[in-house]
């Protein structure tokens, strides 16, 4: 099964590479991953998307807590969450009917134009994967020229979230990795 | 260099006034190790180190230098020093081949959870990433095999880094942790003051004895028909090998160690079924294979141990206790868990089972008496044994004379091989540190530099590593940093002029195929050694054994015994790899 896991670790070089390296070396798989910044300058989020049976993503979840640098570790696809990708689509749309069909699937997929020129448009589309993929699908007739996307990002949804002070350094950004039985916290470590 | 400036991140206006000039990254480095308790280095110098070395020689009465004849020699004998004594090992070597030599080292720390700080020098800053001379990827290459990994690029950086790397080392699971200082940085300048209450970015991993988890693991061990305590390294490395006594006596539990728990337990107790798996003893290998409660502490459910997972304690719920959460689920997933240090979990479970009514735990006690009569019928059907000669030396034996002459007391360092096992089956441990060995890894060459590590720890105790005559040829140059330092090491050479255990494999696995096993072709061992200085005998016939092997304990400084033994003895009982151990032979064909 697919799990997102969201990964808080300090934010210096060489960091990333601990995790990727350590995903490599005990043969676990990386579907997405993307990396970005926290409130906190100090600590990074990654969000990786694995596949495993649930022994597998134990282990991973563990693995990835042990690291001296990663202070949380938490499978978001326990429990209700967002979970959004991006793509940016060069595709062929000739004036006329292309480019009219290629305009009426980014209406239908709520895609946005941002770019253009005489024979292709660069569209932006965001989503869930599924989205993200069908709109692919149904641009691929036309000719799609070239597709750069983004990992997979995560956040828990709000109907779930009861906040939880943190007492040492009591920012926003820990209030969302409250501790669960899922998670991997350095601070909890079952 | 010391021209250069100091690469503070801070502007000068918050540099604190001083009279004197700053010292500089290699003195700090110093003064850091010192503050942490560090009295001994082992090492090897190289052009990027040579700040260090400037600074070692100064502080040359506070810490003292053993300089080695290869580096990974320096990693090992820093292994062994820590393994020894259960304090912080320390290795420095050069960047580039000083820091590639090392991984093996540190590669058998991280394997075996010995804490140990590897300082390697690294090119200038500047030049990182050029490829420079004796330029390599340190924080790169070491990263799978370490607890953590520094490159220190900022000399203000250096203090704070090498007291969280000693704490990393120490704490928890312990491993070895790489420090990589490039050149400059041990030559730029900066503040340094004793760090006593430094916040680490990650807080020490606490673990919580869950009250209904202990409660629930005392009912089931107090209601066991068919227990038996599987016990690793975790009892050595938290020093619980009193509190795991302690419990199995209270209880009458029977206790089989691993090969990295051999010392835990002291073998000759009769509680002890001997050593579990792949050359472990057929008692303890059934013991398990019917048990119906396995109580694993500070082990790792490991290859050599389990054989065929599946099969491995088929009828036994498990109650595992480790202290790295990962351990727990990894190879066998648990019934029970408790994520602790196995002496505090042990404490634990047994202040939790006295409070237990008196009359339950004597029903325990004797609902158990069955499994005993089991347990001493397998004992008595399969013990340990050899066949004796008349005109060959039995490697078992020497082993066997070793004890006797050693009166079980002596610290006992062993390379990779037959010998190990022999040495893991017939010398019976007494206390825990008393066995240094290359577990996970099966690093051939351990044996030399962990007994001088060993012996540095402890100056006036009886340390012998036993090697085999291939292993012995991959580290023999340490005999001189041994003789330097008069750290009277006693070798013990198991020689068959074979590579024994892969030749036994051969013979068993690979229809005898001895392809590139035969290392008859070596030097005369006993010239060897006193070529380097050491005393040294050679025994070829039982006959001589005791004289040979007494002569060269008795010595007072370094001695090697060549032990012409039994060329293609086996080591038995074996459980091949991957089988059931129910799959265990005892014997070689047509014997």
């Amino acid at each position: 099964m697919r799990h997102t896991l969201s990964i808080v670790v300090s934010d210096r070089p060489g960091e990333l590479s601990r995790i990727v390296g350590l995903f490599s070396a005990r043969g676990f798989n990386i579907e997405t991953i993307s990396a970005g910044a926290t409130l906190d300058p100090q600590w990074a989020r990654v969000t990786i998307v694995t596949r495993g049976d649930d022994r597998t993503i134990d282990q991973i979840c563990k693995q990835c807590a042990r690291l001296a640098r990663v202070r949380d570790v938490q499978d978001v696809t326990t429990r209700p969450h967002i979970e959004r990708e991006m793509a940016l689509i060069t595709v062929n749309a000739e004036a006329g009917l292309p480019r009219q069909e290629v305009l009426n699937l980014v209406g239908i997929f709520r895609a946005k134009v941002v770019d253009v020129s005489h024979s292709q448009i660069v569209v932006e589309a965001s989503g869930n994967k599924e989205k993200v993929e069908t709109f692919i699908e149904m641009l691929k007739p036309i000719g799609i020229h070239e597709i750069t996307r983004t990992g997979r990002i995560a956040i828990g949804r709000l109907s779930n979230l009861e906040a939880e002070e943190d007492e040492t350094d009591g920012n926003h950004e820990t209030n969302e990795t409250y501790e669960s039985h899922q998670s991997y916290s350095s601070r909890s470590p079952n | 260099m010391s021209a250069r400036p100091a690469l503070s991140r801070y502007p000068d206006s918050l540099s604190p006034p001083c009279a004197q000039p700053s010292p500089r990254g290699a003195e700090i480095l110093i003064n850091a190790l010192v503050h942490e308790g560090v009295d001994s280095i082992f090492g090897y110098p190289g052009g990027a180190v040579l700040h260090i070395y400037d600074e070692l020689w100064r502080a040359r009465d506070r810490i003292t230098h053993y300089l080695v004849r290869h580096e990974q020699g320096a990693v090992h004998m820093a292994e062994g020093y820590a393994r020894a004594s259960g304090r912080v090992g320390v290795a420095l070597v050069t960047s580039g081949p000083g820091a590639t030599n090392a991984i093996t080292g540190i590669a058998n720390a991280y394997m075996d959870s010995t804490p140990i700080v590897v300082i390697t020098g690294q090119v200038p800053l500047r030049l990182i990433g050029t490829d420079a001379f004796q330029e390599v990827d340190t924080v790169g290459i070491t990263r799978p095999c370490v607890k953590h990994n520094y490159l220190v690029r900022d000399v203000c950086d250096l203090a704070a880094v090498v007291h969280e790397a000693f704490h990393l080392a120490r704490t928890g699971r312990p491993g070895p942790v790489v420090i990589d200082i490039p050149k400059d940085v041990s030559a730029a300048q900066a503040s340094y003051s004793r760090l006593d209450h430094i916040r680490f970015p990650i807080s020490e991993r606490i673990s919580y004895l869950d009250r209904r988890a202990l409660s629930c693991a005392a009912s089931q061990i107090l209601k066991a028909e068919r227990p038996v305590m599987y016990v690793g390294g975790g009892i050595v490395n938290s020093g619980a090998s009193e509190e795991l006594r302690a419990l199995a006596e209270h209880l009458q539990l029977p206790v089989t160690p691993t090969l990295m728990g051999l010392g835990g337990f002291p073998s000759a107790h009769s509680l002890s079924l001997g050593m579990l798996g792949m050359h472990g003893t057929y008692t303890a290998n059934m013991a398990v294979a019917e048990s119906d409660l396995l109580i694993a502490v500070g082990v790792r459910f490991d290859d050599r141990v389990t054989g065929k997972l599946a099969t491995f304690a088929p009828h036994a719920r498990v109650i595992h206790i480790d202290i790295d959460p990962a351990n727990v689920g990894k190879n066998r997933l648990p019934d029970l868990s408790l994520i602790a240090d196995a002496r505090q979990a042990l404490k634990a479970l047994r202040e939790e089972i006295s409070f237990r009514d008196y009359a339950e735990i004597v029903r325990s006690i004797t609902q158990r008496s069955k499994w005993w009569d089991q347990l001493r019928h397998w004992q008595r059907e399969q013990p340990l044994r050899f066949s004796g000669s008349r005109d060959r030396i039995k490697p078992q034996h020497v082993i066997r004379e070793l004890h006797r002459l050693t009166s079980g007391e002596a610290i006992i360092a062993s390379d990779v091989g037959q010998h190990q096992m022999w040495a893991a089956q017939f010398y019976p441990f007494k206390h825990e540190r008393q066995w240094i060995t290359s577990g996970g890894l099966g690093a051939m060459g351990f044996g030399v530099p962990a007994a001088i590590g060993a012996q540095l720890a402890f100056r006036d105790r009886l340390v012998i590593a036993v090697v085999g005559d291939g292993g012995f040829q991959m580290t023999n140059q340490e005999l001189a940093t041994a003789v330097q330092y008069e750290l009277p090491i006693k070798v013990v050479i198991m020689n068959n002029g074979y590579l024994g255990m892969v030749r036994q494999w051969q013979e068993m696995f690979h229809e005898r195929t001895y392809s590139e096993v035969d290392l008859s072709v070596a030097p005369d061992f006993v010239k060897l050694a006193d070529a380097y200085g050491a005393f040294a005998r050679r025994a070829s016939r039982p006959e001589e054994l005791t004289a040979v092997l007494q002569a060269g304990l008795e010595h007072d400084g370094v001695s090697v015994i060549d032990v012409v033994v039994e060329k293609e003895e086996n080591v038995f009982p074996i459980v091949p790899a991957g089988a059931n151990s129910r799959d265990m032979i005892f014997q070689s064909e047509g014997v």
